[in-house]
């Protein structure tokens, strides 16, 4: 539980961390709060030689108001956003999740954006951004471009980024109201991983489902869309969503470990789904 | 003075110890730094079994920092005695050289292949990595069934066979009475040592039986995770021959003899001291390779060496706790008498012995009766060797095994015969007791109340509306069912009366020792034998002192965990301190006061027997007016200048306590469960929790040994549990996988005592560290099993994880559809399962 020796940068600006990053090459890796690098590299997982510190780039640590999305920077901790008035108004899945993440030790020094480049499926972070259909923006030498959640997740712990790139943004769609949502976590203790999550963002219209966008957490190399449940509730009727939640786990992969198996994954993802879906819409 | 004196004893006055602990000035053996220290850091083996085919260490000493890098063959002559067992309970026992450094197998991932010593911790981690190490990796062994059959590999191939040593205690014939004609028993077998035998007629009780019971539990392995992993720093003594050592133990008495005894460094010249310790849980009663490797290393060196091990060093190489298949046998007859019971047990040794692990077992067995009265009693116990990291002593150490095993079996049989399991606990019970009675395993219990303690606990709980609310939300189907679970324990503390002792096969030396002196000031002094490490000796012992002195507790110091402060004593387990080393204090104040009496009849020009002594003054018996203060008393006696004839100097009294029998502490413990049947997941409503551990020193520390002891306990019911893969791969490795709760996972505790003194020492006090460990485990498992009972659930092992849960649920549904599904993908981790593991 010891990591090898590594050097450290301090980054002064999103452009700097790129230019260090450039210098340094493939063997340097960008540190936010350091809450999934750091316990890796104790492990020797992982053994970056130099350490480049995105830590005191306040300019990266704010939600804004964008019109019909809020703008959160790459360096707001878990904290800020369980405590963010605009999160709670707009989108308070964001927050209410932020709030599961870990202890508050973890949520006060884990950034947003370091969650989503971790790129874990089994971090809450992900299910929830890719359930909201959230964008992120990413800066890298050749300038910004913009990518969706869903395309940004490639592969167990493989993300879009590039080698000299960056997370500065994430935007996230304002939830109308009407729109309810819910993040349900499965785990044996509080502050583990989930062994199952399911974020659910459910929109009303008369009575009925107008639309359920669902996403998967531990279900697989990265978060899962539950696909078939969305397209059986869409314009449904809410007496739907028990029978609906059977295909939750459709085209989901699901690893055997410990805490469950394969088949006890797609059972929690079946059960989560539909207690998921009810709590939104009574939301 | 007119104000009557006030008692110490019996007040949750706040700890002495805490002010340091909370504001970070407690003196950890990591803090400590001394001129010329080097860090030791040990290649560990990363597999469970191989031949070392090639080792070269001079790599690793070519690397940035690196003082010193040695094989187990540099070493050799360094620990002619290895690392010690101190205890033996057959006479076949097999106890295998332990070396502090392997020479040509490693037997457990963990093991020990070389050592580095660097400047820093750092240095000597990175260096580790250029060691030349070739292994061969042999075939593990890492399932105690697959260990006794024909054929198996051997953990130590000179043995033979990897059975340790079978323990049997049987008088009677036990078979006879369960009527099992397969299994031959152990009619006529030896008993072993005084304390545990089978008595009565076992054959004939279960041919009498009505109900048998026979089922098969698993005590998974436990790591006894102390928030201060191991640490010791050990350094030639300046202007001595011989050695300091430093280390975060509970026993700096016992590592004296056995560092001396591994290394030949004459006991004198060994000095021992345990700082602050931050937690042990009886993993650290017991001296390690490292230790005594950290004191060859400075012999070697001529240097200080330090040695921290981190977390996952830890959870492979510091002891693990539990590990036992149990088989359990219990008779009744149709009102749920139980007339017999006979106990089988597989218990895993791991690769090695420690200092107390086939002992470890043996102190529980005869515990298996539990609280209940019956004739017939006969257990085997059979020790087995597998290529797993060793087990030892962890809170509880053989007891917590018993009560499941007893109570877990009386469960059943009240579902068999459809009884309420309050009742058939009340059947069973003695009638209240106040002198030694004899159980069925020929222990003398000293005093108890069971009846008290329950009908308490049933109050508490409120439990026939529990049981109301039970029938509603069965009667509804509610996916949450409610689980009511029991357990009333007994637990045997005070460890204990050397005779006794010996007769469990460890030697003996049961004893504490105190010394109380009054210092010139009148200050007090008190030296104890015991080595808290978290349990507030410092506070309670100087409650005792204060209150036996006339001084209040702040006028005490509690000197304690230094073989050079205090040359004798017996540390801290097996919740012996208080009913032993607390005993001893007690008795050396009165003997400074006995003492007191005669000189200060001397001053009062009084005779002795008119003396009285209350409220820290001496006075003549009816002229108040006439006395003496204990300060002034205690002056004249170190000045030594006006003493009676032929009196020694000062007030310096020390007492060796050697107790005539253990106590047994005794309880009724009710847990109220919500079981999601949808998920598997367990949620603990209400724990209460109704301990008698005799009259109460400071309820406070009492409260507070209650709460952790319970997490505990409800930690192995429900969350923690060593996984090993087939191949002896640690799985859980890191408290990322070890599941131990924290205080989200667990209920607000409902406490609440009964108070039965103990008749076996002055002040009747019995003991408590360990009472939750030993009641919790059945009384979770006991409401789980309850809540799902309705579906036919008779039993789930531990840790009862959502997982394991729903898989019986599944299961049971399976079996009433008459189609039973099994889960594939669980095959996985069935290594886990077959060794006490989770799944
Ligand atoms: C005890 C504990 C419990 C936890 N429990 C949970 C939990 O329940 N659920 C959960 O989801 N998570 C959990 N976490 C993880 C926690 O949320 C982490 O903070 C988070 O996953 C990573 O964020 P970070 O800011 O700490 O990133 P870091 O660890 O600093 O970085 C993670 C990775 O992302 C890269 N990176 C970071 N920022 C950027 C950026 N702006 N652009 C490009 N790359 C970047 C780094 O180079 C690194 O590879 C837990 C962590 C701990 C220690």
């Amino acid at each position: 539980m010891i990591p090898m020796a590594f050097d450290y940068e301090v980054a002064e600006s999103v452009d700097h961390a790129i230019d260090l990053l450039g210098q340094h090459g493939e063997d340097s890796k960008l540190l936010a709060g350091g809450h999934s690098l750091i316990p890796i590299m104790r492990l020797r997982l992982a053994a970056p030689t130099v350490l480049i510190d995105l830590g005191r780039l306040e300019e990266l640590r704010y939600v804004r108001d964008g019109g019909d999305h809020l703008a959160i920077g790459a360096m707001t901790r878990h904290r800020d956003l369980l405590f963010n008035d605009l999160v709670k108004e707009h989108c308070g899945i964001v927050g209410w999740t932020a709030g599961l993440l870990g202890d508050p030790s973890v949520q006060h020094r884990g950034t947003l954006g370091g969650t989503l480049s971790h790129g874990d499926s089994s971090g809450d972070m992900p299910s929830v951004i890719t359930a909201l259909e959230g964008e992120l923006t990413i800066k890298g030498p050749q300038g910004e471009r913009t990518v969706e959640a869903a395309d940004f997740f490639q592969d167990y712990m493989m993300t879009d980024l590039g080698e000299q790139e960056v997370v500065t943004e994430i935007r996230v769609p304002k939830l109308a109201p009407g729109t309810g949502w819910s993040y349900k976590k499965f785990s044996r203790r509080s502050q583990d991983w989930a062994t199952v999550g399911v974020a659910a963002v459910v929109e009303r219209s008369n009575g009925s489902i107008g639309s359920a966008r669902i996403a998967l957490t531990s279900m697989g190399a990265t978060p899962i869309r539950a696909a078939a449940v969305e397209q059986a509730l869409s314009g449904a009727s809410p007496d739907a969503v028990a029978e609906a939640s059977q295909s939750a786990d459709e085209g989901t992969n699901p690893s055997s470990d410990d805490a469950a198996s394969a088949e006890f994954r797609r059972h929690l993802a079946r059960v989560f789904t539909q207690r998921a879906v009810e709590e939104a819409l009574g939301r | 003075m007119t104000q009557a004196p006030e008692r110490y004893m019996g007040n949750g006055i706040p700890r002495k110890e805490d002010p340091n602990l909370v504001t970070g000035k407690a003196n950890w053996t990591d803090n400590i730094k001394l001129p010329g220290m080097v860090h030791m850091t040990m290649l560990r083996s990363p597999f469970a079994r191989a031949k070392v085919t090639k080792l070269d260490v001079s790599a690793a000493l070519e690397r940035p920092g690196v003082v010193a890098a040695f094989t187990g063959a540099d070493l050799a002559e360094e620990w002619p005695g290895g690392v010690p067992c101190a205890a033996v309970v057959t006479e076949e026992q097999k106890t295998p050289f332990f070396p502090p450094i392997v020479t040509d197998e490693v037997r457990h991932v963990g093991d020990v292949v070389a050592v580095v010593v660097a400047s820093d911790r750092y240095a000597a981690q990175d260096a580790l990595e250029f060691i030349e190490v070739d292994y061969e990796p042999l075939p593990a062994v890492v399932n105690m069934e697959d260990a006794l059959k024909e054929g198996s590999p051997l953990v130590h191939e000179d043995f033979g066979t990897n059975e340790c040593f079978t323990y049997t205690a049987n008088v009677g014939n036990t078979d006879e009475l369960f009527d099992r004609t397969d299994d031959p028993g152990d009619a006529g077998a030896e008993i072993r040592g005084p304390e545990v035998q089978g008595q009565g007629d076992t054959d004939e009780a279960f041919r009498r039986a009505n109900v048998v019971i026979k089922e098969r539990y698993i005590q998974q392995r436990l790591l006894p995770t102390a928030i201060e992993p191991r640490a010791s720093v050990a350094y030639p003594d300046p202007g001595h021959d011989g050695y300091v050592i430093y280390t975060s133990t509970q026993v700096p008495h016992l590592a004296k003899i056995v560092i001396s005894l591994a290394t030949g460094i004459p006991e004198n010249q060994i000095r021992v001291v345990a700082p602050d310790v931050g937690g042990g849980f009886g993993s650290k009663l017991n001296i390690y390779r490292e230790e005594i490797l950290a004191v060859v290393l400075a012999k070697r060196l001529g240097t200080p060496v330090k040695f921290v091990e981190d977390r996952s060093e830890n959870y492979q190489a510091t002891i693990h706790g539990r590990g036992q298949i149990q088989d359990v046998e219990l008779a009744a007859d149709s009102d749920g008498k139980i007339l017999g019971m006979r106990v089988k047990l597989l218990d895993d040794m791991g690769a090695y012995l420690q200092l107390l692990t086939p002992v470890i077992a043996i102190s529980g067995a005869a515990m298996f009766p539990g609280v209940y009265t019956f004739d017939a009693f006969s257990i085997e116990i059979k020790g087995v060797f597998t290529n797993l990291t060793p087990t030892d002593a962890y809170r509880g150490a053989g007891r917590p095994e018993a009560c499941y095993a007893i109570e877990r079996a009386m469960d059943s049989l009240a579902r068999e015969l459809d009884m309420d399991p309050a009742e058939i606990r009340r059947r069973n019970f003695y009638e209240p007791f106040d002198e030694p009675t004899a159980n069925p395993a020929g222990l003398m219990y000293d005093s108890f109340n069971l009846q008290a303690a329950l009908d308490r606990a049933v109050e508490l709980a409120d439990y026939q509306s529990l049981r109301e609310e039970q029938r509603r939300r069965r009667e509804a189907n509610d996916p949450v069912q409610l689980g009511i679970g029991f357990s009333t324990y007994t637990e045997i503390c005070g460890l204990g009366p050397s005779h006794a002792l010996a007769g469990l096969g460890i030697g003996g030396g049961g004893w504490e020792v105190a010394s109380v002196r009054m210092l010139v000031t009148g200050k007090v002094e008190v030296a104890t034998g015991t080595s808290p490490h978290g349990q507030g000796h410092e506070t309670s012992w100087s409650q005792i002192a204060a209150d036996v002195l006339g001084v209040t507790p702040d006028d005490v110091e509690v000197l304690h965990g230094d073989t050079g402060t205090v040359p004798f004593g017996r540390d801290t387990y097996g919740s012996r301190s208080l009913a032993v080393g607390g005993i001893a204090v007690y008795h050396a104040a009165n003997k400074v006061i006995e003492k007191g009496k005669k000189i200060a009849a001397h001053m009062l020009e009084a005779a002795e027997e008119d003396i009285e002594f209350e409220g820290g003054k001496f006075s003549v018996a009816g002229s108040p007016d006439q006395n003496v203060g204990i300060g002034d008393v205690a002056g004249a006696a170190y000045l030594g200048n006006d003493l009676p004839e032929g009196m020694e100097p000062t007030l310096n009294e020390t007492m060796t306590f050697d107790p005539p029998n253990f106590t047994f502490p005794f309880g009724a413990h009710i847990c109220v469960t919500e079981v999601d049947t949808e998920t598997g997941a367990v949620k603990i409503r209400d724990y209460i929790a109704v301990d008698d551990c005799g009259p109460v020193i400071n309820p406070t520390i009492v409260d507070g040994q209650l709460h952790g002891g319970l997490a505990q306990g409800i930690a192995q019911a429900l969350y923690e549990g060593v996984i090993y893969d087939e191949e002896g791969n640690l799985l859980t490795a890191s408290m990322v996988n070890y599941m131990i709760p924290g205080a989200p996972e667990l209920p607000n505790y409902t406490l609440d005592r009964t108070v039965t003194p103990s008749p076996s020492n002055p002040l009747g006090v019995k003991g408590v560290g360990e009472a939750g460990t030993i009641g919790a485990p059945p009384a979770v498992i006991n409401s789980v099993v309850d809540a799902l009972s309705p579906m036919g659930i008779r039993h789930i092992d531990m840790p009862a994880s959502p997982m394991r849960v729903w898989k019986a649920i599944q299961n049971a549904q399976g079996l009433q559809s008459g189609d039973r599904q099994e889960d594939a993908s669980l095959g996985a981790s069935a290594a886990g399962i077959k060794q006490g593991g989770d799944a």
